[in-house]
C-alpha cells in the first residue's frame, strides 16, 4: 500500500504547510490510478490517454503502411497480380479512410490530449471521462474499420465515398456502410475531444497566461479544436445522410426522386478540406515548439503567427468547391475559390518566414527533431507550391483524378503534418518516457524518410502529367510507366524502413535510452517543469505565469500559488482572457462508465447500420449508460 | 527550481455558474456542434429546394398547426426556463424543483405533439428528397428534444435526492442554457418546413 494511503486524510488538506516529499506523495496518490485492471480501464489522466491514443494512432499508421507497402508493390510493374482489382479498391480506400481518421486527426489530437494541459500549467485536461470515452470510441472506430477489411467487407468506395458508387444502387453489401459508419465511430472521438481541448484552453490556463503568451503549440490545438467543432459536423451529415438512403429509402443524393449527387461532394468537401488543415495546423504548432527550443530564442512574430494560424482556420472553410472543379460548376463561383485557395498560401507562407527568422536570428542547435522541420520546409513548401497550381482551374482539370494530385496531397499531408509529428516525437519522447531517443538512429531515420519520400513521391508528379489516373489497379506495358513507378516504389520501400526504424528507436529508447530528466532541450514551455514522465498530478505546485516561455523567463525561482486541496482532485479555473483564478473546480475521480458507454455506442453504431430500430434502442442503451457516467457516487461530488 | 508563493486560493469557491464553470463552456461547445448540424442540415433543405425546378416536390406543404402549436409551446417555456434558471443561481431548492417538473412536463408535451407532427406528414422519408429532407429536420431536432427531456428526468430525480445542493445547481442553470439553444434552433426550422413553400 502506497505510504500516501495510510496517511491521515483530512478532506479539505491544502498544500500549505506539508514538505516537499509529503505535498508530492499525496498529490500522487490522490491523482494516480487505482490498481488492476479495472483502474486501467477507469483511468481518466490525460497522460495516460493521450499516451494510448499515441500508441494506438502509431498501429494504425503502420497498418495503413502496409496497405500502402502493397499498393506500391501492385504498381511497380505493369500488369502485376499482387493483388486483384476488388481488393484493390478496399485496400486505397482502407488506407485513405485509415490514413485520414484513424491516424493523422486521432495523432494530432492524442498529442493535444497529451501535452495540453502540461503546456497551460494544470493538473489535467477538462472532461477527463470524456477523454477517456473519446478513446474507446476512436478504438471500436478502429478495430471496425479494420475487422471488416480482414472480412473482405471493406470499404471500397474511395475515402471520400461519392455518390452514386456508395449509394444503393452501386454500392452492394455492407461495404460502404463500414466507412460511412467508421466516420461516425471517429468523429464522435474527434469532437469530444476537440470540446476538451477548448475549454481546457479557454478555462484551465495556469493564472497569469494570456491567451496572447500561450505556447504557440496550445493556439495550434485551440484553431484545430475549432475547425473540428464547426466542420466535422458536415462528414457526419453526409454519412448519416448516405446510410439513410441505404437503409431506409431517402433519396438525399438521388437525382431521380429530387436528390442531388453534388450535395454529397458539397457536404463532404466542407468537411474535407479543412480536414487538410485540421491535420497541418497542428504540425505547425509542433515545428513553432521545436524551433523556438533549438534556435534558442522565442519564435519571431509570436502575434503574427496567432493571427496566421487563426487566419488559416478560417479561409480554410472557404477552399472546399476547389475539389470540385471538375463536376462543371459556373465559373464565377469557381473562380472565387481559386482566390481563396491561392489566398491561404499568404498565412502559410508568414509562418514559415517568421520560423526561417526565427532559425537565423537565434542560435541553431542541429538535432533530430530539428531535421525533421528542416524536412518539413523542403517537403510542404514543394506541396504548398502544386497547391497553388492545381487551385487554378485549367491545370486542375489536367490533372484531376491523377498522380500528380496524389503526389501533391502527399507531400502536403506527409511533409507538412507527418514530418513535423516525427520530429515532435522525438522532442517530446523525453517528456513521456523519460527517456532519450537515440540521436544516432534518429539521424538514419531522417535520411531514409526524406530520401525515400522524395523518391517515392516525386515521380508521381510526372506520372500524373504522364496520364496515369489515380484508383486503377494496374497499366498497360506500352503506356511508358514502367519506371517511374518503379522508382516510386523504390523510394516507398526506403520510407518504409524510416518508419521501421523509427519504431525500432522507440521501442529501444523506452528501454535503454539515457535518462531525460524534466528538461533535457532546455526548452522555455511548462511541460518542461514536471518530471519526465509526469508525475499523476503533473505538477507539485501550479505555476503562475508572467511570460510566453516561462522557464526562460523565471530561471532562479518560479512563482506559484498555494491552497490547493491535496486530498481531492482539484483544479485552478481562471477567467477566458487573462487567466486570473476564479474557481477550484473538482476534477473527475476515474470512472468505468466512460468505456462502458463507448460498448453501449458501439452496438448502437454497429447495429444501425442494419436496422434502424437499432437507432431507437441503442439510444435508450446509451441513456442508460450515460446517466450511470453523471450520477453523483458520493455527496461530497455535489459539494465540489 | 526554487519556487515562492505569489497567491493564495483557498478562499476561491468550489463551483460557480455561467461562464466561470468549464461545464458550461462545454454545454456551449457541444451547442455549437449541433448548431453546426442544424445549419448545414438547413443548408441541405435550401441546396434541394434551389435546385429544383418545382418546390415542394409533388405535395402539398404540411399543415402547419402542429408545428404552430410546438413553437407556442417552446416559446412559452421559456418563461418557466428563466425562472429554473434564476431559482437556480439562488439556490432555492423547493422552487427549482418544481420548476424543473414543470419544465420536464412541458418537454413530454413538446414530444407528443412532435410525434402528432411525423404522424401527419404527408410526404414519408422515401417518398422523394422533399419528404427526405424534412423528416431529417424534424428528426434531427426530435432528438435534441429527448435528449433534454431525458436530462430534465434525470436531473429532476437528482434534485429530488440528497445530492439536490450546490453544485447541482449549476448543472440546473445547464440544462436551462441548453433548453435555449434547443427553442432556438426549432425557429428557423419551423419557417423552412411550414412557411418557406408557400411564401
Amino acid at each position: 500500500m502506497p505510504r500516501a494511503a495510510a496517511m491521515p486524510r483530512p478532506a479539505n488538506q491544502r498544500d500549505t504547510g506539508l514538505d516537499d516529499a509529503e505535498l508530492r506523495e499525496r498529490l500522487a496518490y490522490t491523482w494516480g490510478r487505482r490498481p488492476g485492471i479495472v483502474g486501467w480501464l477507469s483511468t481518466v489522466d490525460h497522460k495516460e490517454i493521450g499516451r494510448r491514443y499515441i500508441a494506438t494512432a502509431f498501429v494504425f499508421l503502420a497498418l495503413g503502411g502496409l496497405l500502402a507497402a502493397s499498393i506500391r508493390l501492385q504498381l511497380a510493374r505493369p500488369e502485376a497480380h499482387v493483388v486483384g482489382p476488388d481488393l484493390y479498391n478496399q485496400i486505397f480506400t482502407t488506407h485513405g479512410s485509415n490514413m485520414m481518421f484513424l491516424f493523422a486527426v486521432p495523432v494530432m489530437q492524442a498529442f493535444s490530449l497529451y501535452l495540453v494541459p502540461l503546456m497551460v500549467g494544470n493538473r489535467n485536461i477538462a472532461f477527463g471521462r470524456l477523454g477517456a470515452y473519446s478513446y474507446w470510441m476512436f478504438l471500436a472506430g478502429g478495430i471496425f474499420l479494420w475487422v471488416s477489411f480482414l472480412l473482405d467487407i471493406g470499404p471500397d468506395v474511395g475515402w471520400f465515398a461519392y455518390v452514386p458508387l456508395s449509394g444503393p444502387q452501386y454500392g452492394i453489401g455492407k461495404r460502404p456502410d463500414v466507412w460511412a459508419q467508421m466516420i461516425t465511430f471517429t468523429e464522435v472521438a474527434s469532437m469530444a475531444a476537440a470540446v476538451q481541448t477548448i475549454v481546457t484552453v479557454f478555462k484551465h490556463r495556469a493564472p497569469g497566461m494570456k491567451l496572447t503568451e500561450m505556447p504557440l503549440f496550445v493556439w495550434a490545438m485551440l484553431v484545430t479544436a475549432f475547425m473540428i467543432i464547426f466542420a466535422m459536423p458536415a462528414v457526419m451529415i453526409a454519412s448519416t445522410s448516405l446510410i439513410l438512403d441505404r437503409l431506409v429509402g431517402t433519396h438525399f443524393f438521388n437525382p431521380s426522386e429530387g436528390g442531388s449527387a453534388l450535395l454529397f461532394q458539397h457536404l463532404f468537401w466542407f468537411f474535407g478540406h479543412p480536414e487538410v488543415y485540421i491535420i497541418f495546423i497542428p504540425g505547425t504548432g509542433m515545428v513553432s515548439a521545436i524551433v523556438e527550443t533549438f534556435a534558442r530564442r522565442p519564435v519571431f512574430g509570436h502575434i503574427a503567427m496567432i493571427i496566421s494560424l487563426v487566419a488559416t482556420g478560417m479561409l480554410a472553410f472557404g477552399l472546399w468547391v476547389h475539389h470540385m472543379f471538375a463536376t462543371g460548376l459556373p465559373e464565377l463561383g469557381a473562380s472565387f475559390f481559386t482566390i481563396m485557395s491561392m489566398t491561404i498560401a499568404i498565412p502559410s507562407g508568414l509562418q514559415i518566414f517568421c520560423w526561417l527568422t526565427t532559425l537565423f536570428t537565434g542560435t541553431p542547435v542541429i538535432r533530430t527533431p530539428l531535421l525533421f522541420i528542416f524536412g518539413f520546409f523542403f517537403i510542404f513548401v514543394l506541396g504548398g507550391m502544386t497547391g497553388v497550381m492545381v487551385a487554378s482551374i485549367p491545370i486542375d482539370l489536367q490533372v484531376h483524378d491523377t498522380f500528380f494530385v496524389v503526389a501533391h496531397f502527399h507531400y502536403v499531408l506527409i511533409g507538412g503534418a507527418v514530418f513535423p509529428l516525427i520530429g515532435a516525437t522525438y522532442y517530446w519522447f523525453p517528456k513521456i518516457t523519460g527517456r532519450m531517443m537515440s540521436e544516432r538512429l534518429g539521424t538514419w531515420n531522417f535520411w531514409l524518410a526524406f530520401i525515400g519520400f522524395n523518391v517515392a513521391f516525386f515521380p508521381m508528379h510526372i506520372l500524373g502529367m504522364l496520364g496515369m489516373p489515380r484508383r486503377v489497379y494496374t497499366y498497360q506495358h506500352d503506356v511508358g510507366w514502367e519506371g517511374l513507378n518503379l522508382t516510386s516504389s523504390i523510394g516507398a520501400l526506403i520510407l518504409a524502413a524510416s518508419f521501421a526504424l523509427f519504431f525500432f528507436n522507440m521501442w529501444r529508447s523506452a528501454r535503454t535510452g539515457a535518462l531525460a530528466g524534466p528538461n533535457p532541450w532546455g526548452a522555455g514551455t511548462l511541460e518542461w517543469l514536471a518530471e519526465s514522465p509526469p508525475l499523476p498530478h503533473n505538477f507539485d505546485q501550479i505555476p503562475v505565469v508572467t511570460h510566453a516561455t516561462p522557464l526562460w523567463a523565471e530561471r532562479e525561482s518560479l512563482p506559484i500559488v498555494s491552497g490547493i486541496s491535496v486530498n481531492k482532485r482539484e483544479i485552478l479555473v481562471t477567467s477566458l482572457t487573462d487567466a486570473r483564478p476564479e474557481i477550484r473546480e473538482a476534477s473527475p475521480d476515474s470512472s468505468i462508465w466512460p468505456l462502458i458507454a463507448a460498448i453501449a455506442t458501439t452496438v448502437a453504431f454497429i447495429a444501425s447500420i442494419f436496422s434502424p430500430w437499432a437507432v431507437v434502442w441503442g439510444g435508450a442503451l446509451v441513456g442508460v449508460t450515460l446517466i450511470g457516467w453523471f450520477w453523483p457516487k458520493t455527496i461530497q461530488e455535489d459539494l465540489e | 527550481m526554487k519556487t515562492r508563493v505569489v497567491a493564495n486560493v483557498s478562499s476561491l469557491p468550489t463551483y460557480g455558474f455561467g461562464t466561470s464553470a468549464s461545464t458550461w463552456w462545454g454545454t456551449l461547445g457541444f451547442c455549437a456542434i449541433e448548431g453546426t448540424g442544424f445549419v448545414l442540415a438547413i443548408g441541405m433543405y435550401l441546396f434541394l429546394a434551389f435546385n429544383n425546378p418545382h418546390w415542394p416536390l409533388g405535395f402539398a406543404p404540411p399543415m402547419h398547426w402542429p408545428g404552430t402549436a410546438l413553437t407556442v409551446l417552446l416559446l412559452a417555456s421559456l418563461i418557466p426556463n428563466v425562472m429554473v434558471d434564476r431559482a437556480a443561481h439562488q439556490e432555492n431548492l423547493p422552487r427549482v424543483r418544481w420548476l424543473l417538473v414543470l419544465m420536464t412536463a412541458i418537454g413530454f408535451v413538446a414530444i407528443a405533439i412532435r410525434f402528432v407532427e411525423f404522424y401527419m406528414l404527408i410526404p414519408r422519408w422515401d417518398s422523394n428528397a422533399y419528404g427526405s429532407i424534412i423528416w431529417l429536420l424534424l428528426g434531427l431536432h426530435a432528438t435534441h428534444l429527448i435528449t433534454d427531456v431525458g436530462d430534465s428526468v434525470v436531473l429532476t430525480a437528482l434534485m429530488f435526492t440528497k445530492h439536490g445542493r450546490a453544485k447541482r445547481f449549476a448543472d440546473v442553470s445547464d440544462n436551462a442554457f441548453y433548453w435555449y439553444f434547443v427553442v432556438g434552433a426549432w425557429l428557423p426550422i419551423y419557417y423552412l418546413v411550414y412557411w418557406f413553400p408557400i411564401l
